[in-house]
């Protein structure tokens, strides 16, 4: 970290990359079985029945040896581990089963459903830490001035709000009272087909929304963070030396602060996933949320599953890429340690 | 900070700036596509089919837009010809029923509907490989045959005498669907049928986009396209209601009532055929007592159970077949108000006596029992404190307690239960089952075990009976029966309510099962709505 040049320097930060990647993917294996089964257990623990619930109010009028013909063309009364065993082959035969709840392959649930989700997650995260590094920043530089108080008090507000109250209120006040956007929706009711700026239109409330019901809690830690490292030795030899103010908040403060930060911002992302849901609910758009409450609910063993492993993996991969960043923004840590 | 300046004015501008951006984006005007004539009518339910094959349950009971049956229903609910030329005929000894095709039905694909797809519909249900629960409603066909491309033949186990109210289901074409495994079959999603609609484009939890069929027999609908947008939560539909996206959708009473006021909208009240009431099993050796059972009839106010949890939408019940039926029995409508003073009169002289702590008690066993209804489920709960409140106040304790169906389903037999059934179509369906004594304890048909020679012979003679006169007569009976055994505390009948755009016209409602969503909804005659 002395002397050496910039490009090797860097090379040597991420020497390590390819041993932790496949390290991680050694643990990946054992995590994702244990949640497969421990999903599958749960499974067998609840004691709704899947074809009952496949019959809706038909359940009521319909005889138990029929519900009994539907259990035993699915195969759900099988034994646990011939159900698990079964599950595990077609998978190995990228075959993720077929969802009960919804009538369809899970695969296909997946690809209709699941680009939404991460369409409206991906584009709110990106929202969210944008405007938190940049506010929490400027908030922490006049740290106790009015716009730090000001944004803490709103920061708090927000953060004691539940989400769908604020959809709830953000419809009220934006698509019924002003009317600048639509009350819910993918597109326009009586759109012909699916256009980019029909669904951007559409996203802007869902996104905001969801972005700022999230945004408090990464508010607050950036402000503390910058804060706390306004007052390092670095920083305060940065300003002695008379760099500007905006070189020393942005390209010293924020910098240091930023390091845990990224790691917790992995360990956060399925809180956002958690309002996601709700979110897709209130706006009423296709997303997984409403099918993962569906095949909780109906005991869809298959959709549940591929769900489960889905965001393991997707976890599992933000924390990597977490501590690949971590090791790329600090000198000091090393990955091949 | 003086050096930060800078920053913060570029920020500011920077914000400012998109935020124009953003306000001139959305302000652009949208032109309806549909302005020549309302082209376009968009409904908005909750109720979302799992899947769009009749096979599987869509729209088993007519109405679904995509298909036609055999029959169909009118406004009255009477049946009339619908892919048959006219009602099929039933042999002298009801058990061989024939039907004609109407000539020169097309399916949506251009394929012609001969007798073969009818039988393949029906033999499709009754294949144990597919998944279907509507089995169970046809469990009386031996057979379907198709003798020549025009006719159909079915023979039944039994003499059936609602026959021909059961083949309101949707035909689907056999050319499509043969060899497929009907389960997963493309079709369900994507399905072709004979109705006035064919389906443009389904996104699931989204919308269902249906384009006006042209070659439709019973005459071009006389708008282009119908959008039928699938909406779960309540107030979010009530909502984009107010925010003038949908020219109909259903709405919980309270929140339909929010938009009566205005004139824009039109609130529709429409009755069903749906009941709700506490299924007071015999194996209860309280519930046992039928003076226990008449008393609370008798305790019950059900007048404020319609005008306090239903907001008014409902109806006093007191029989398995509602008022709006041509079978219902109008003696045994009772007070719709509690009458307290009769049912204590009851119980003293049944030997139930007030006992120290409010509670009556007869041979030393206090009169208690346990209420239970699905947790899930608000107004079910609303009505089972209701009637806990009632039963109070004359020396009977109920202890309501909400649970999950299947923590309900093992206590059936010795628990009253908070249930809800009911078809505006014939008394024989769902009925027969819940009161008849053979099904006794047979999951959720007839729960409590209800037994009565008289019920059991008259519902018997319903079916088997094809004379209208008979049938009535059969049904006046059972009803006095179950009026005078009470195994169930029949309560309300609820109504659907709607909320309609003012300008929307055509609209004629019909009395309407529990189940509503794009099928047998108030929409069940759109391709007949217009827009002034």
């Amino acid at each position: 970290m002395t002397t050496t040049a910039p490009p090797r320097r860097r090379s040597g930060r991420l020497a390590g990359a390819a041993v932790v990647v496949r390290r991680r993917l050694l643990v990946a294996v054992p995590v994702l079985v244990a949640t497969s089964v421990g999903m599958f257990a749960l499974g067998a623990a609840s004691p709704v029945d899947p074809a009952k619930q496949y019959a809706g109010a038909a359940a009521f009028t319909t005889s138990e040896e029929n519900l009994a013909q539907i259990r035993a063309n699915w195969g759900v009364d099988d034994p646990l581990p011939v159900q698990y065993l079964r599950w595990i082959g077609n998978l190995l035969r990228g075959d993720l089963g077929w969802s009960t709840s919804r009538h369809e392959p899970v695969t296909s649930v997946l690809a209709a459903r699941a680009g939404w989700t991460l369409l409206l997650i991906g584009v709110t995260l990106a929202v969210v830490l944008l405007a938190s590094l940049l506010l929490g920043a400027l908030a922490a530089y006049r740290r106790g001035g009015l716009f730090d108080r000001g944004l803490r008090a709103a920061a708090y507000a927000v953060e004691s709000m539940p989400v769908f109250w604020i959809g709830l209120a953000a419809i009220a006040v934006f698509a019924l009272a002003l009317g600048w956007f639509p009350a819910g929706g993918l597109t326009d009711v009586t759109a012909t087909g699916t256009s980019w700026s029909d669904v951007a239109h559409h996203l802007i409330l869902p996104v905001a929304v969801l972005a700022i019901s999230q945004a408090p809690w990464f508010l607050l830690f950036v402000r503390d963070a910058v804060a706390e490292s306004l007052r390092d030795d670095h920083v305060l030899a940065a300003r002695a030396r008379g760099l500007p103010g905006r070189t020393v908040l942005f390209g010293h403060a924020l910098r240091t602060a930023l390091l845990p930060f990224l790691t917790l911002v992995g360990t956060h992302l399925p809180e956002l996933v958690g309002g996601a849901v709700l979110v897709e609910t209130v706006f009423s758009l296709p997303g997984l949320g409403a099918v993962t409450v569906e095949a909780a609910l109906g005991s869809d063993f298959p959709l549940l599953a591929a769900i489960t492993l889905v965001t393991t993996a997707v976890v599992l991969t933000a924390n990597l890429a977490a501590d690949l960043a971590y090791a790329a923004a600090d000198p000091r840590v090393r990955l091949d340690g | 900070m003086i050096r930060l300046r800078p920053t913060l004015r570029r920020l500011v501008v920077t914000t400012a700036a998109a935020g124009l951006l953003a306000l001139a984006g959305c302000s652009t005007p949208e032109v309806p596509e549909d302005s020549a004539g309302g082209a376009t009518l968009v409904v908005a339910t909750a109720g979302e089919s799992d899947t769009l094959n009749p096979v599987l349950n869509y729209g088993v009971d007519g109405a679904s837009l995509i298909f036609d049956g055999l029959v169909a229903r009118d406004a009255g609910n009477r049946l009339v010809p619908g892919l048959a030329a006219e009602l099929p005929t039933v042999s002298p000894d009801g058990r061989t029923v024939t039907a004609k095709l109407r000539d020169g039905v097309l399916f949506h694909d251009g394929g012609e509907l001969t007798a073969s797809d009818v039988a393949f519909t029906y033999q499709a249900v009754l294949d144990p490989k597919v998944d279907s629960t509507l089995r169970s409603d046809l469990d009386m066909v031996e057979s379907i045959t198709a003798p020549d491309p025009a006719t159909v033949v079915f023979r039944l186990r039994y003499p059936y005498a609602p026959f021909l109210q059961r083949l309101t289901l949707g035909v689907v074409p056999a050319k499509l669907l043969t060899g497929q495994d009907i389960n997963k079959a493309e079709f369900n999603r994507k399905p072709v049928g004979t109705g006035p609609y064919r389906v443009e484009s389904w996104t699931p939890g989204d919308r269902l986009v249906l384009t006006a069929n042209e070659r439709y027999f019973g005459g071009r609908p006389a708008n282009d396209r119908v959008v039928v947008a699938f909406v779960e939560d309540d107030n979010v539909r009530a909502q984009r209601m107010r925010a003038g996206e949908f020219d109909a959708a259903e709405l919980p009473p309270k929140l339909a009532a929010g938009f009566a006021p205005d004139g824009a909208y039109r609130v529709e009240q429409v009755p069903t055929a749906d009941y709700r009431g506490v299924m007071l099993p015999m194996g209860n050796p309280v519930l046992a007592d039928v003076a226990i059972r008449r008393a609370l009839s008798l305790a019950v106010d059900r007048a404020a159970m319609v005008a306090g949890i239903l907001g008014g939408s409902g109806d006093p019940a007191f029989g398995p077949v509602p008022p709006t039926s041509e079978f219902a029995e109008p003696s045994i409508a009772g007070k719709p108000t509690a009458d307290p003073t009769a049912a204590t009169a009851l119980l003293d002289a049944a030997g139930w006596t007030p006992g120290p702590d409010g509670v009556r008690v007869k041979n030393g066993r206090p009169a208690r029992f346990t209420l239970m209804y699905p947790a899930s489920d608000t107004l079910r709960k609303d009505l089972a404190l209701a009637v806990t409140a009632d039963a109070k106040k004359v020396g009977i304790e109920v202890a309501p307690e909400g649970l999950t169906w299947d923590a309900i389903d093992p206590r059936m037999k010795s628990d009253a239960l908070l249930m809800g059934y009911g078809t505006p179509y014939d008394p024989d369906f769902v009925t027969y089952k819940l009161y008849h004594s053979r099904f006794a304890g047979q999951g959720y048909f007839n729960p409590g075990s209800y037994r009565s020679p008289v019920a059991d012979q008259a519902l018997q003679e319903g079916r088997d009976q094809a004379d209208p006169a008979r049938r009535k007569a059969a049904y006046a009976t059972f009803q006095k029966q179950i009026a005078a055994d009470v195994p169930w505390l029949f309560l309300t009948y609820l109504r659907h309510s709607y909320v309609l755009k003012s300008s929307v016209q055509g609209v004629s409602p019909r009395v309407e099962a529990h189940e509503h969503g794009v099928a047998n909804s108030l929409w069940w005659n759109i391709d007949t709505w217009t827009r002034s």
